[in-house]
């Protein structure tokens, strides 16, 4: 069985976020840049496929050479292999140019499964595992909190806020996961080296034939045209108890008034 | 900027520990401090996680890397909230079991430090006794030849894991010290815990590293099979000797890292108390105060990585380590020791964690050899 694990780059989910004025996209500098925490779970669930049913794993990563790192600390889990789209064209792609590149990526890749995080830890719109399923035209099983390969058949729990439903699908097929899925395990000093060097081909747009014009800011189906910094916190209400029963009392209006009970 | 000893492995096994370290081991931190032992699943599950054996060679299970990664790991063990652990995780990785790679057979490395690796095996390392600590050479602790195996009498104590270890690297007598004889008779032994006559005569209550179990161990003729001699015969001291270096060199390096996260604590900490209707950190002798341990930690931590880096090549230089214990072992109870004045009433109290990394630090003047005995190695090679 063949999988593909598809990584992003994320700035470092602690520090603080910005868009850049000029562009209004995601300000990447001047900030850490980390593998998307979501994507340690989609390892981790590759990896039980590895072990499971030893699957070769290949990560996909789409972003610029600056991002290698990334595509080595995915590696570091015990990964095989990792192909990763770098082109300038891409810079700015919203969820439908990026889901465009990363179809079109897959197609000159052999796989049986994809294995996507839900959402990215910057972003977060959950569109393009969805979305790279419709290009493709091959199922996408969204949501998943649990997971598991019979044959030829993926089955997966899929989380709902009322609880999960059990679906499956013929492979070849896309899943997305939840956090909930797993608990991911910690790199080995032992796979973090072997990371260096596990084959990454590098391809551009052209390579996997995607028209520049097809992706980047300019093919973007949204438009931001305006943007504001979120207002700083204003100081909160500090609620004196004096013994009296009173401090409840407040509290409980409070509750009440910000509509929290 | 600086060149960085560390590669990006190196700093994604950094994260790797610090996410294990603040994750699975700081919030458990203040019930073993107060229960005066922490639990005995660490060890096994830092084995499993691939952490007790970074430098060893994958043929005994570990993890093939240079010595860089022990570093990193002995740089992030102090953030766990309590200095035992990185004092037990220390001996197990760098005291105890060095010298089985470098001295032993096939065998013991197979029965010895690949199940410490695993974590499968407790180690200790067994050097003082009730009348000899700094003083090697006045260990009495003996083994006498018995058929094919050695016979063990006499008694160890301040052994850092002493309670839990399931062997010990253990140094004692084979021979009287003859005048013309520069090792004095001594050899190295492995000797399992639960041999017969083998006990734990007590656990001993101490000022700071609580967390950790130190022992008193009596040894009354406990029989130990040939294999159980560690190196060559007689040469145990001259074997012991290297072993202090990797062991003095790894402890300054854990408590220059303690001192930094305790100087990054303080100066937080200072930013936030206000005094006379101002923060402490805005007042110029605080600032000098900490400009001053900042130095220090920068010039200690210059002088550490210099004999790491030997160290990573396979050479040493006794004359540097012993600078690098006593400069460390210092800094390490000055800062807390400041940290402490700075937080005040709140450091003297156990709201804050101060006061315990002032008790553990403590231990740092005295363990491993102490500042005298520092001292003395390096005027003996200065020439003086």
């Amino acid at each position: 069985m063949k999988v593909i694990v598809p990584v992003k780059r994320v700035p470092d989910t602690a520090g603080e976020k910005k868009l850049d004025p000029n562009d209004r996209t995601v300000d990447r500098d001047g900030v850490e840049s980390v593998l998307c925490p979501v994507n340690e779970f989609s390892i981790e669930e590759a990896v039980r496929l590895k072990e499971k049913h030893g699957a070769e794993v290949t990560v996909l990563l789409i972003g610029p050479d600056s991002a290698q790192p990334i595509v080595r600390k995915a590696l570091s889990y015990g990964l095989d292999a990792a192909v990763q789209v770098t082109d300038d064209a891409i810079s700015g792609s919203d969820a439908l140019g990026t889901a465009r590149v990363i179809a079109k990526a897959l197609e000159s890749m052999e796989w049986d499964l994809v294995v996507f995080g839900n959402q990215s830890a910057d972003a977060r719109t959950c569109l393009v595992p969805a979305a790279v399923g419709e290009l493709l035209g091959v199922p996408s099983l969204t949501f998943a909190r649990y997971l598991e390969v019979n044959g030829d058949e993926v089955v997966v729990h899929r989380e709902h806020e009322e609880g999960w439903d059990v679906v499956s699908a013929q492979l070849p097929a896309l899943v997305s996961v939840v956090e909930a899925i797993n608990e991911p395990r910690y790199p080995s000093f032992k796979g973090i080296m072997a990371a260096k060097s596990k084959p990454l081909t590098v391809k551009s747009l052209a390579d996997i034939g995607v028209d520049d014009g097809a992706v980047g800011l300019g093919a973007a189906s949204a438009t931001m045209y305006e943007f504001e910094p979120r207002p700083p916190k204003s100081a909160g209400t500090i609620v004196d108890d004096d013994g009296s029963g009173a401090a409840a009392a407040q509290l409980a209006d409070w509750m009440a008034e910000k509509k929290f009970v | 900027m600086r060149t960085s000893p560390f590669t990006e492995e190196h700093d994604q096994l950094r994260s790797a520990i610090r996410r294990f370290v603040e994750s699975e081991l700081a919030p458990h931190a203040r019930t073993w401090e107060d229960e005066g032992y922490f639990a005995d699943w660490v060890i096994p599950r830092m084995g499993e996680l691939g952490f007790l054996g970074l430098t060893v060679p994958p043929a005994y299970g570990g993890q093939g890397g240079d010595y860089w990664s022990t570093v990193v790991l002995a740089e992030e063990l102090p953030r766990c909230g309590s200095g035992s652990l990185p004092m037990a995780i220390g001996v197990q990785t760098d005291m105890a079991t060095p010298p089985i790679l470098r001295f032993g057979t096939e065998e013991q490395k197979q029965s010895y430090l690949a199940p410490a690796v695993r974590g499968e095996k407790v180690a200790a390392i067994g050097i003082s006794e009730p009348d000899a600590g700094s003083d090697v050479r006045a260990i009495r602790t003996r083994a006498r030849p018995d058929g094919d195996g050695w016979v063990i009498d006499g008694a160890k104590t301040y052994i850092t894991n002493g309670v839990r270890a399931d062997f010990i690297t253990m140094v004692v007598r084979t021979d009287d010290a003859q005048p013309n004889d520069p090792w004095g008779g001594m050899s190295l032994f492995l000797v399992d815990t639960d041999l017969p006559g083998f006990e734990v005569a007590r656990k001993l209550d101490k000022v700071g590293m609580r967390a950790s179990d130190t022992a008193l161990l009596h040894l009354d003729d406990v029989r130990v099979p040939g294999e159980a001699l560690l190196g060559t015969l007689h040469e145990g001291f001259k074997q012991i000797m290297w072993q202090l270096q990797g062991e003095r060199l790894i402890a300054a390096i854990g408590g220059v890292a303690g001192a930094r996260l305790t100087w990054q604590r303080t100066v937080a900490y200072t930013r936030t108390r206000e005094a006379f209707g101002r923060s402490v950190a805005s007042f110029q002798v605080t600032k000098h105060t900490l400009v001053d341990l900042a130095t220090r930690i920068e010039a200690a931590e210059a002088l550490l990585y210099e004999a790491c880096d030997a160290w990573n090549r396979g050479e040493y230089d006794t004359e540097r380590i012993a600078m690098c214990k006593l400069v460390a072992a210092q800094l390490a109870f000055d800062v807390a020791d400041t940290a402490l004045q700075l937080h005040g009433g709140m450091g003297y109290s156990r709201e804050a964690d101060v006061e315990r990394a002032w008790r553990d630090a403590r231990l740092a003047r005295i363990g491993g050899g102490a500042d005298e005995v520092q001292r003395e190695i390096i005027a003996k090679l200065l020439g003086l």
